[in-house]
């Protein structure tokens, strides 16, 4: 633990402590030997024996000494860990790490659950009061769902890109496109419309819920390539032609939606985390006013 | 021929190019009855001609400028103004539209001055014409008739002005052109470019850069299409062919193999292919098909070429004359292409023509500084004279090698125990010592441990050829003269004085074996291996050494890497990368027995081949060494065996440790210094390692993490590896792109931006931008929105929010390992998942990855 604050200003010995991990190579979950985990099980802990150990009349509650205590932490820390955000587009010139700050922000940020519960007593109600607890809980399990994406899909993301660029596999979409666009002149109208179809669909339109999905069944390039099979008429080698074109641009619509499936899954509970945490922040300015008020 | 007009003039000029406008101002400046032929209708043509806006570059950037012109690097434009401008002021006799036909003396025949003209004929065979010369004044015809009697006469047409002209039918036709001025002038045409050199290949890259310009270009290649670029444009410099294939395969323009043009007319062409005769749109049609020095002309003026090779030069005096009396030759056609050698030149033939023989070069000052420091007042020539004497790789050089020499170098005092370099300072220049002698530490613990160097030799080599960092620190024994030689002019040097690069090649060898084999060896044991020894240059991928062969020759590695594999249960195994310095081959000799694994160059790289034999009868005399190599034989054996019990227990992590470094070494990571990786189990594609980057360098990201290659989610981006030996470092014209103390290779501001650099680097790392405007800071984009928020702005906005009218310069950019950022690279800073990391292959591709154990 020590070794996190302990590191030289001089930026040969930023550059070497790097290099000294970097065997290990740990993620962010992993980060220095799961220093950040150990600190908030071990800071849940005290707040659970001491919840236990004192004795706070009538009953526990957020206007004990115990209670503002925790409740202090908790702000700090929805504050703290609301920095990210900061810290990551914030290219300073120091030395810090955005993986240590990650897995501080996803450790301590769990930590939160035991906090502010146990800062409330259990005491929950229709309330502004536990409307930042709501919150803070939403933007805590958004919290858990990103942390099992990011740990689950990269791998899955790198598999499906096959070395490819986002850019080239569009690319690749319209490469498909120009040359259905000659082959489909000889076929009969019935089956050039099907071909047309396809190159004048947006293979993309149908919002998020396509897009989470993956799955587009009104896909006109899938359409087509069953036309297309099921036809005859007309000249058989344009029609063969098509036919692989038509299948190569299947599995290419295939690689760019699962890729922005995956993409979309990583980044879609941001538009939950993000927003939530700022009308958490603003709940929580709310219950903080209200408190001290209406004392 | 009765002349139709008749001028007499003391000198007349041929050639209004740099070498002759400098020549003819200074005849103007002596007031020296003078004229200037220029061919054309305005002046200095070759430069009239380049592309509108190119900037031309003013090197040797030592070299001072003598002459009555101006000249510095700047744009086309602006330096043609200027010439005009000043010729029109100093007085200068120009006659233009005046195309020379030929130069004859009108005096008497000089008796025993015949020249021999051997023309060869398309079967090979040769006529030889006997011309007798005769002496000044010369008659100069032009083609309109017209005749000027000149007592001397300064040839200084260069060689551009004569292209290979195209030879089909429709050659006349005015939309064939022998250059191209602005490609960014030509609008929705239909253009093809003959020729796939370099002038032809970048004139078409360059109509069809922007799909906005409309054109549709098609580039004929006489040649077919072969597996790589480079073989398919022999004649074009590898990045040049390269790019053009990329711009083919995404359809900017089009390739025409085996093609040549049969037939030219208004609009059309007809071309002949592999598959018959085919008629395409042109509407202009652009042939850069080379040029060579005008030698039938020259030669009919009674001037001789030093060889019958297709690019010789006339043979000229220290003076500039040539074997015709009276008529003197400078510029290009004397085999000088550089501007400013052109224009001293200029002034240096007219100063000896009117009888000043005690003219100094232009660079004595420059040398005179360069000695001043030094103890012993001597000359410049005295101590040119005094280097050339005492160091023995400079003396083969000539007074003019030397003095050109000279201006990249260094000569300075030092006096006992003054340090040179220190262990392990990045470095790559060569020291040779002139007087006195130097002491190397060899021990990296014990600074009395030294070995000395005496005057006359070198040291610094290994830096020089292995691009690594410095092996030991270096000392002055006593008061002593050291000549620092940069890595370009020690290269440079190499290359023309060939004794030189023997004298260099041996005692780098004979260091590295000493450095290697450390134990109580001296340069006298080491004469019968180095007698034997042979450098071998291995390609990358091919292998010195083939697991199960005969034979006991023993390889250093002297620049590159290489890469050792076993086989083990039929798959072949990474076991070891191993650096320049490294040896390998031991094992047979000291075991006995085959080659126990092989051995594959990482990149291109050179070798030293050592006999087996003079390696037992040196082990036999020396039991130290033999301790030594044996104690470094024990560690490989440890390392093979442990690979191989891992192989039986945890077969599939071999296998992935294995595979995984051989496709690192694929990659390029062998002649890495400092690389980043990118781990995709972890890289959720947030893009803020660009971000990172972008916003630590002037808003320009120098790294591309979609691109690149991957393995087992092993991903290498588009980002610059610092290789030891740095592709962009090779062919950069102001030398702007530098080794800092860290090791990264970065550019320094005095870039031009011509690309060269961009063009040789073979991982495609550098970019060429222009640096965008400033943007709002990051608080008043998160809370007011204001700006392209972080990482790269979008063109969109840089054109919005750039100043009107001015045009930013582009220049190259590419990773600099963020050097001056204390924090360190911000790539790996910024990865708010631990997925990027930089790594050098030395680590990276240790057996630690493996999972414990080894070594």
């Amino acid at each position: 633990m020590a070794s996190l604050f302990k590191r030289g200003g001089a930026r040969k010995t930023a550059a070497q402590t790097e290099r000294v991990r970097e065997k290990l190579h740990e993620g962010f979950l992993r980060h220095a030997n799961f220093r950040w985990l150990k600190i908030a099980v071990a800071l849940c802990l005290i707040v659970i024996v001491t919840y236990a150990l004192v004795d706070v009349s009538p009953r526990h509650n957020g206007g004990s000494w115990l209670g503002y205590t925790l409740g202090t932490i908790g702000a700090l820390l929805i504050l703290w860990l609301t920095l990210l955000g900061y810290r990551k587009r914030r290219m300073t010139r120091n030395f810090w790490s955005l993986k240590a700050w990650t897995s501080a922000h996803v450790y301590l940020g769990l930590s939160l659950v035991i906090i502010g519960t146990w800062h409330t007593g259990f005491q929950l109600g229709w309330n502004v009061h536990t409307l930042a607890w709501a919150l803070m809980m939403l933007v805590i399990v958004s919290g858990i769902y990103g942390v099992t994406v990011y740990a689950m899909l990269p791998a899955a993301l790198s598999n499906n890109r096959e070395e490819m660029t986002q850019m080239q596999m569009l690319e690749a979409i319209r490469a498909f496109d120009r040359q259905l666009h000659e082959a489909g002149q000889p076929l009969p109208p019935a089956d050039a419309a099907a071909v047309k179809l396809s190159l004048d669909q947006d293979p993309f339109a149908g919002g998020l819920l396509r897009r989470i999905s993956g799955a587009y069944p009104g896909c006109a390039t899938a359409a087509a390539r069953r036309v297309i099979a099921a036809g005859s008429g007309g000249d058989a080698g344009a029609r063969a032609k098509v036919e692989t074109l038509l299948d190569s641009k299947v599995a290419a619509l295939g690689r760019l939606r699962r890729h922005l499936r995956l993409r979309a899954l990583l980044e879609i509970w941001l538009y939950v985390h993000v927003p939530m945490t700022f009308a958490l922040i603003a709940a929580l300015a709310a219950h903080i006013v209200s408190v001290f008020f209406y004392w | 021929m009765p002349p139709a007009m008749s001028d007499a003039v003391r000198i007349a000029i041929v050639g209004s190019g740099p070498a002759g406008l400098s020549a003819a101002a200074r005849a103007a400046a002596l007031k020296i009855p003078h004229v200037l032929l220029e061919k054309t209708d305005h002046l200095s043509d070759t430069i009239y001609k380049y592309q509108k806006g190119k900037h031309v570059m003013a090197t040797p950037s030592q070299l001072v400028l003598r002459s009555d012109q101006e000249f510095d690097a700047g744009k086309r434009e602006d330096i043609l103004n200027g010439w005009d401008q000043r010729t029109a002021d100093i007085g200068v006799q120009v006659k233009y539209n005046a195309d020379v036909k030929s130069i004859k003396g009108t005096g008497d025949p000089i008796p025993g001055s015949i020249q021999h003209i051997v023309s060869r004929a398309r079967d090979g065979s040769t006529t030889t014409t006997e011309v007798q010369r005769h002496a000044p004044p010369y008659a100069i015809t032009l083609t309109n008739g017209d005749v000027i009697i000149a007592d001397t006469v300064v040839l200084a047409i260069g060689t551009q002005g004569n292209p290979n002209l195209m030879r089909c039918p429709g050659y006349e036709l005015p939309h064939v052109t022998y250059q191209l001025d602005d490609p960014y002038a030509i609008l929705d045409e239909h253009i093809l470019v003959v020729g796939t050199g370099d002038a032809g290949i970048e004139n078409a890259r360059g109509l069809a850069e922007d799909p906005a310009q409309g054109n549709v270009v098609t580039i004929l290649n006489r040649a077919p299409q072969s597996g790589t670029a480079a073989e398919s444009f022999p004649t074009a410099k590898e990045p040049n062919a390269k790019a053009l294939v990329a711009d083919h395969d995404e359809k900017k323009l089009t390739i025409r193999y085996e093609t040549e043009t049969k037939a030219i007319e208004p609009g059309w062409v007809t071309l002949s292919t592999a598959n018959g005769e085919e008629r395409i749109r042109c509407d202009r049609i652009i042939a850069r098909i080379g040029s060579a020095p005008p030698r039938a002309f020259v030669e009919g003026c009674g001037i001789e070429f030093a060889s019958s090779d297709r690019l010789a030069f006339p043979t000229l005096s220290a003076q500039f004359e040539s074997t015709a009396p009276g008529i003197f030759v400078i510029g290009a056609l004397a085999g000088y292409p550089l501007i400013k050698h052109c224009m001293n030149q200029g002034y240096d033939v007219i100063e000896f023509i009117n009888g000043n023989t005690s003219l100094k070069p232009a660079d004595e000052p420059l040398l005179v500084a360069k000695f001043a420091g030094l103890p012993g007042n001597r000359s410049v020539e005295e101590w040119l004279a005094f280097l050339r004497d005492n160091v023995t790789i400079l003396n083969g050089m000539t007074t003019l090698q030397l003095r050109e020499f000279m201006l990249d170098s260094d000569a300075r005092a030092y006096g006992k125990n003054d340090r040179v370099f220190t262990r392990n300072e990045p470095g790559s220049s060569l020291f040779a010592i002139a007087q006195g002698s130097a002491l190397v530490e060899v021990s990296p613990t014990d600074p009395s441990i030294t070995v000395g160097v005496e005057t006359g030799s070198i040291f610094g080599e290994v830096g020089l050829i292995s691009g690594r960092p410095r092996g030991a620190t270096v000392k002055a024994a006593e008061d002593s003269i050291f000549v620092e030689i940069s890595r370009t002019a020690a290269l440079k040097l190499m290359s023309s004085v060939p004794t030189a690069k023997r004298a260099i090649t041996r005692i780098s060898l004979e260091r590295q074996l000493l450095q290697i084999f450390k134990s109580g060896l001296t340069g006298a044991d080491l004469t019968a291996i180095l007698d034997d020894a042979k450098v071998v240059t291995v390609g990358r991928g091919e292998a010195i050494l083939t697991e199960g062969d005969e034979g006991d020759d023993i390889y250093v590695i002297r620049s590159g890497s290489m890469a050792v594999e076993k086989d083990i249960g039929g798959k072949p195994v990474f076991l070891r990368y191993l650096p320049a310095g490294s040896y390998v081959g031991e094992m047979a000799v000291l075991g006995g027995g085959r080659r126990n694994a092989t051995v594959k160059a990482a990149v291109k790289s050179e070798v030293i081949k050592f006999k087996g034999s003079d390696f037992r009868a040196l082990l036999a005399a020396k039991p130290a060494v033999a301790a030594a190599a044996e104690a470094e034989m024990d560690s490989r054996k440890k390392l093979n065996d442990f690979i191989e019990s891992r192989k039986a227990d945890f077969s599939g992590a071999v296998d992935l440790y294995s595979e995984t470094a051989k496709f690192l070494v694929e990659n390029g990571m062998g002649e890495a210094t400092d690389a980043l990786l990118i781990d995709e189990n972890l890289c959720v594609g947030c893009d803020n390692c660009e971000k990172a980057c972008a916003d630590s360098h002037d808003g320009l990201s120098r790294l591309d993490r979609e691109a690149g290659r991957t393995y087992a989610h092993l991903h290498v981006p588009t980002s610059c590896r610092h290789c030891e030996h740095p592709h962009c470092m090779a062919d950069c014209p102001p030398n702007a792109i530098q080794r800092g103390p860290d090791g990264e290779v970065f550019i320094e501001d005095t870039c031009i931006g011509c690309g060269n650099c961009k063009r040789n680097c073979p991982y495609g790392v550098i970019r060429m931008e222009a640096v965008p405007p400033p943007k709002p800071g990051l608080l008043q984009w998160l809370l007011l929105g204001r700006g392209p928020g972080p990482g790269e702005p979008t063109a969109k906005w840089v054109k919005a929010n750039s100043p009107a009218g001015i045009k930013p310069r582009t220049k190259a950019i590419k990773c600099d390992m963020c050097s001056g950022i204390k924090g360190g690279p911000a790539c790996v800073r910024a990865c708010p998942t631990g997925a990027a990391i930089r790594v050098s292959p030395e680590e990276f591709l240790g057996v630690a990855r493996l999972g414990g154990g080894g070594s």
